[in-house]
């Protein structure tokens, strides 16, 4: 059906499953090279799985893929080709970095691909140039327009040259301006490049009108492929989306008959929803300006605009989730009050984004709605019934709403949004990712609702063929309404064919001159220079490791809660723990419970009132009161002294003092009896004293106790050493983990995927910002210790701070450990914090000495970075250590780092599964 | 008011369906509540156990063994012997906590009353086992050299000290106990954060502030029931692990615990739900939410005396409901207190919790509206 000799992928019965959803059913597809191919189909078909089987991102499961003459299956024919193809994920600004620049973006792809500095520099100049970019280069990324974000990706996919360009849905929720731009760009591209092949998905058949070539796509299955006019041809059909319904099987569109909505009966009466000027302003950027309209009862009124225009801001406003910056809105002639209960009964409403519980079943979230709408009960189950035959849920009213298939999940959503029979409706962009049949079947619920039963309903859609259908829309743009009156009017205004039109000629307007510079023709240019032989060493790039460590820098740099937590958080944690975690044990209350009182009674009570360690309370009445004072814990000590002790005492017969210590707190207590014996062999020595008038030898041994390294024997001197090994563990390897799978969250991992980068060189590149952060944090520590807590470093402290080093990249090589198997960013804070504790606090040798602990715990502890960080820490800190001393702790560190290392590596996954 | 209470049962239910398949948190529960119980317990002692210690027997006599075979576990490991050069190495390294150096003639010298001089060497670093291991070795060889000797007890006057409570200052009672306490507040704080971040990140907080719905009754429902489920787990981890695994036994009343408990987690649970209206996403959440743990749980005194501390750390803990808690607990598990001893915690505990109730009242509405940028 071609001439281009070689095609450019080759499928053979190439299947694929997510879990237990099947994306891909023996596809067996051709497909030609230096084409523009087009995939078309709804969401959920598995386009984007085909792609990213195409692209080598996705991991090969059953079948054969071959591309540019080698098979995907094979990592070296993947890596040979990898700087040859050019891959765009799905989603607006997936695989780029919100906080950079655009030009550090580009910037970013340019060293992963190797190029040297000269080379990076005219590129990028070159396309943003081209792309219309170029008075945007400082802006960061995320605060791009839609049409933008998707020229930057193609900037970034185009650095290298490719000559296969895989795009997955680019302009989906793009205006139609930029969309314009979009395929003007790349036709430019392909004219200067022809050998380049170019796939894309697009859920967009206007679209696809335009390409050389299509696959339409359903259910896993290729329908069919051919030019678009062979398609049409085939199903005798005027458009591309009335032939691919038709290509469709039976059963899905037997029933579909083309959408006809009756017109529209003026209602008397208030209008349902009144704006004047509203205004939003969020800090600097105004999302919505000055948008005043007026929807009368019963009609359907759209508001049409590209992702980010202020429409769900607008629809967020009159629910009352966000209050107006200015402006007024009313609902029914009442002014729009968040606490306005009342209002909310006549409302009903569907956010964006599917937002029902995805845990409950269609019934469970039928029933829970109208409970809370408070139906009356005996009303709840035939309502809850009516709905569901009405929006043909019959077959899925015990299924959980996760497992629904788009279609099914929209139409749940309008039965929970109309369960309590509202006057109107708000709809935010109800039909996206939802097949045609499944939009008209929608839209044929939403005219009976409007027509039959009155309501209103106001709706946000992006798609074209959709506003046509309202009685009259807004067109929005950039926070503002560009213009409004019925689609048939907007068209003839412009004196043009189609709304589509219509909206350009509008925005073109709006810009009061085109976007896009299209002076430099793209012709005139001198010629790219032929794709230079990508650099890929085969093990480690120094320039690939330095692009990602840059990157996460410059990352974390803009990120100010991260960075705050990452400095700040060790310092307060330190000064809490530092001045909290204390074994000393002092101000113990005692009472006395003097049953003798004689002069010797008092005596022997004086040796209490002397010491520092305790502190008196009122005595004791008895020993009902003794044990209530216990009890409720006033009283942690309490000295009773026996009837006849002062008799006994005078005569030198026995007697016996009793005391009672709190011994809920078992190590408090152990100390206290210590303090105990101590008073009492004191009261003993002043005792003999006073009798015999001379120090007896009371034992034939003298005991010398010498408390070596904390001669006071106070906790500050052991602890801080300590809470310095307890942060530099705890909040490195936590901060290193989330920034890992924040990539695997936020899309950009993909990066790792479709780029030469290696496994090693993205991991050392992400750990080595957090390294350094680490260090910075152990300086801060070093200096609390030495300035606030006034302890001293009595041994080597070039020894201590090469050991922070090591110790740091041992716990920072943790974190990329846990981050290797956890997917989202939540499960790597918790997963870090579950098993980074019990080794750090209780198995290191902060409370007990490891040559107490026994089985697992010592195990652990020995193969944790911490029991080693801690020798060097308290050895240099307080016993006066160096190098020579601590050498194998550092030993053990260094080979813990490499161990880390090698199982990350052996973890991480260079495809996606 | 009937409209409000069936509002707050129907929309707890839903957590609770919610929570169930959350499989991550439910495994994440079923740790805290078990191993991350038995394994302190069992693994770290706080008091004097297997306690590392080496003699350099100068001496070689007797006496000098009798002393070696006088330190007994549990208390101590089997004495090591070494010589006198190595003690500072082994020391420095760690190896023992304590060294004893008996010189030599120390048999005879001690036979002819000369009084030696016994060296105790303490590692002062240690400081859960350097105070009590000293003791216990002083009493060790004052004891094993009067039996030696034979001699009648050294004084007619003599103190004996009984532990209430406690009789035999087992640390895992206190440990186990105090860890149950601990992951309440740990779960408390992270489960009800997380329902609410969750539940604006998937959109359907949105969906409850349009319905005719007031964001006390969205709270209530998220403190019940996230509550119950930490109530549930945190008794069934001490009827279960603490008393059964463990076979510690609890002197107080449950059901009473279980009272102070469920007002600790109305002022735990609303805590989590301030936080995280402070808080933009999960991971800022957990940034935030992990310091306040952290000092909450340290300080409160479930894991170092209270009373120990210094005043203004002690001043300050009184705002963090924690301190109360432990307070209560250790009351009414430890020593059996009733009612009349702990109301002043009781009290305590709910006031901080109606401060994070409001605060988190007024922060609610505000939060929502924040998320878009």
């Amino acid at each position: 059906m071609s001439s281009a000799p070689e095609p450019v992928a080759r499928l053979a019965a190439v299947s694929h499953r997510h879990g237990s959803v099947a994306a891909l059913e023996q596809v067996d597809l051709v497909i030609p090279a230096a084409r523009m191919v087009g995939f078309i189909g709804p969401d959920g078909v598995g386009k984007s799985s085909l792609l990213s089987l195409v692209s080598g991102t996705r991991r090969i499961q059953s079948g054969r893929v071959e591309v540019l003459g080698g098979n995907m299956a094979e990592r070296r024919h993947r890596s040979a080709q990898c700087p040859r193809i050019a891959y765009m994920p799905q989603g607006l600004g997936r695989n780029l970095y919100a906080t950079l620049s655009v030009f550090e973006n580009v910037d970013f792809f340019a060293r992963l691909f190797g190029q040297s500095t000269a080379e990076r520099a005219w590129r990028i100049r070159e396309l943003l140039d081209s792309t219309g970019l170029a008075p945007f280069a400082e802006r960061p990324a995320g605060k791009l327009s839609g049409g933008m974000k998707q020229k930057l990706g193609l900037c970034c996919a185009l650095i290298h040259d490719p000559e296969l360009l895989i795009l997955d849905e680019p302009t989906t929720g793009v205006d139609p301006l930029s969309r314009r731009q979009f395929w003007e760009l790349i036709g430019h591209i392909r004219a200067r490049r022809p050998a380049m092949s170019v796939l894309v998905a697009t859920a967009y058949m206007d679209e696809a009108e335009g390409f050389d070539w299509l696959v339409a796509m359903d259910a896993g299955r290729v329908l069919a492929t051919g030019s678009p006019a062979e398609l049409k041809a085939r199903t005798a059909s005027a458009t591309l989306e009335q032939a691919f319904i038709s290509l469709l099987p039976d059963d899905k569109h037997r029933d579909h008959q083309p959408l006809v909505i009756p017109p529209r009966q003026a209602q008397a009466g208030p209008p349902a929803i009144e704006a004047q000027a509203l205004t939003r302003r969020f800090g600097e950027f105004t999302a919505v300006d000055q948008v005043s309209f007026r929807i009368e009862r019963g009609e359907i009124f759209g508001f049409l605009g590209s992702n980010g225009c202020g429409k769900t801001t607008t629809m967020k406003m009159l629910t009352g989730l966000l209050p107006a910056s200015s402006g007024t809105a009313t609902l029914f002639g009442r002014a729009v009050d968040a606490g306005d209960i009342e209002t909310r009964k006549r409302v009903g409403y569907m956010s964006q984004a599917f937002s029902l519980y995805t845990e409950l079943t269609v019934r469970q979230n039928l029933d829970m709605h109208a409970r809370l709408f408070h139906l009356p009960k005996e009303k709840i189950a035939a309502r809850v019934q009516e709905m569901i035959e009405r929006f043909g849920l019959r077959d899925y009213v015990d299924h959980r709403t996760e497992s629904l298939p788009p279609g099914i999940r929209q139409r749940l959503s309008l039965a929970v949004a109309v369960i309590h029979a509202p006057e109107m409706l708000i709809l935010d962009e109800p039909t996206s990712g939802v097949d045609p049949v499944a939009r008209d079947a929608f839209w044929r619920l939403l005219a009976d609702l409007s027509r039959q039963e009155g309501v209103t309903i106001f709706i946000s859609t992006h798609f074209m063929n959709e506003a046509q259908r309202c009685d009259r829309i807004s067109l929005m743009h950039a926070g503002r309404v560009l213009e409004q009156g019925s689609p048939e009017a907007l068209t003839r205004a412009h004196a043009v064919h189609s709304l589509e039109q219509a909206f350009i000629a509008c925005l073109e307007q709006a810009a009061g001159e085109k976007a896009i510079p299209e002076g430099a023709s793209p012709a005139a240019r001198p010629p790219m220079a032929a794709a230079a032989p990508m650099g890929r060493s085969a093990l480690f790039s120094g320039r690939r490791w330095w692009a990602y460590a840059r990157r996460e820098a410059m990352e974390i740099r803009r990120d100010p809660i991260r960075l705050a937590f990452a400095l700040f958080g060790p310092i307060v944690l330190m000064i809490a723990f530092g001045y909290g975690i204390s074994f000393d044990v002092e101000n113990q209350s005692y009472a006395a419970l003097d049953r003798d009182r004689t002069p010797e009674s008092r005596a022997y009570l004086e040796n209490y009132s002397g010491s520092r360690y305790f502190r008196a309370r009122p005595a004791l009445a008895d020993h009902a009161d003794l044990e209530r004072q216990m009890r409720s814990g006033r009283l942690r000590v309490a000295v009773e002294i026996p009837p006849g002790f002062g008799n006994a005492v005078r005569r030198g017969r026995p007697a016996e003092v009793g005391v009672w210590i709190d011994g809920a707190a078992p190590f408090t207590a152990e100390t206290v009896r210590g303090y105990v014996e101590g008073v009492h062999q004191a009261y003993l020595k002043g005792l003999a004293e006073r009798t015999a008038g001379s120090t007896p030898r009371l034992s034939p041994v003298d005991i010398a106790t010498r408390f070596r390294y904390n001669q006071d024997f106070r906790s500050v001197f052991a602890m801080v050493p300590g809470v310095i090994m307890m942060m530099l563990a705890l909040i490195p390897a936590m901060m290193t983990a989330v920034g890992v799978v924040r990539e695997k969250e936020m899309g950009s991992i993909t990066n790792l995927y479709a780029t030469p980068v290696s496994g090693l060189e993205f991991l050392l590149g992400k750990q080595l910002p957090y390294v350094l952060i680490a260090f910075a944090s152990y300086l801060s520590l070093l200096l609390l210790a030495l300035l606030l807590f006034q302890v001293p470093v009595k041994g080597g402290l070039i020894t201590l701070t090469g050991g922070a080093a090591l110790y740091v990249m041992a716990t920072t090589g943790f974190g990329v450990l846990v981050s290797s198997f956890v997917k989202t960013q939540i499960a790597a804070l918790f997963g870090t914090a579950v098993l980074i504790m019990l080794p750090v606090i209780q198995f290191s040798g902060l409370f007990t000495p490891v040559s107490s602990l026994s089985g697992g715990a010592r195990i652990i502890g020995l193969a944790f970075p911490s029991t080693y960080f801690q020798r060097i820490s308290l050895g240099t800190f307080t016993k006066g250590l160096d190098f020579g001393d601590l050498w194998p702790s550092f030993a053990a560190l260094a080979s813990i780092v490499l161990a880390y290392l090698l199982l990350s590596l052996l973890l991480l996954k260079t495809q996606e599964e | 008011m009937r409209g409000h209470l069936e509002n707050i049962y129907r929309l707890g239910l839903k957590e609770l369906i919610s929570l169930r398949y959350d499989v991550v948190l439910v495994v994440l529960i079923v740790y805290f509540f078990t191993y991350a119980v038995y394994a302190p317990a069992r693994g770290t002692q706080m008091d004097l156990i297997n306690a590392s210690v080496a003699v350099v027997d100068e001496d070689r006599s007797p006496l000098s063994r009798r002393l070696q075979d006088a330190l007994l576990p549990p208390y101590f490991l089997p004495p090591a012997a070494i010589s006198v050069a190595q003690i500072d190495a082994a020391m420095d390294h760690g190896l023992y906590t304590f060294v004893i150096d008996i010189p030599p003639r120390f048999q005879a010298d001690i036979e002819k009353g000369r009084r030696p001089t016994i060296q105790v060497i303490v590692d002062a670093t240690a400081m859960i086992q350097a105070g009590s291991g000293a003791n216990h070795i002083q009493n060790v060889i004052q004891q094993e050299i009067a039996d030696f000797l034979s001699l009648p007890a050294a004084s007619a006057v003599q103190v004996v000290t009984r532990s209430r409570f406690n009789p035999n200052r087992e640390s895992p009672w206190f440990v186990a106990v105090m860890q149950v306490l601990n992951n309440i507040t740990l779960l408390a704080i992270f489960l009800s954060g997380a329902a609410l971040i969750r539940e604006r990140e998937h959109g359907t907080i949105e969906h409850l502030l349009v319905m005719p719905l007031a964001p006390a009754e969205i709270m209530l429902a998220k403190i019940w029931a996230n509550g119950l489920v930490v109530v549930v787990a945190a008794s069934l981890s001490l009827r279960l692990m603490v008393q059964g695994v463990l076979q510690v036994p609890i002197a107080g009343s449950l059901p009473l615990f279980v009272v102070g408990e469920v007002i600790y987690l109305f002022s735990a649970t609303s805590l989590g739900i301030f936080l995280a209206t402070l808080a933009r996403s999960m991971p800022q959440f957990a940034l935030l939410a992990m310091p306040v743990f952290i000092v909450m749980n340290l300080l409160s005194g479930s894991n170092t005396p209270f009373d120990s501390m210094p005043m203004p750390v002690q001043r300050i803990m009184m705002f963090s409901p924690s301190t109360h808690f432990v307070s209560l607990a250790q009351a009414i598990l430890f020593r059996d207190a009733g009612f009349a001893v702990v109301w002043k915690e009781f009290l305590a505990t709910a006031a901080t919790g109606a401060v994070f109730f409001t605060a988190a009242l007024l922060r609610f509405r505000r939060t929502v509206s924040e998320l878009q940028g």
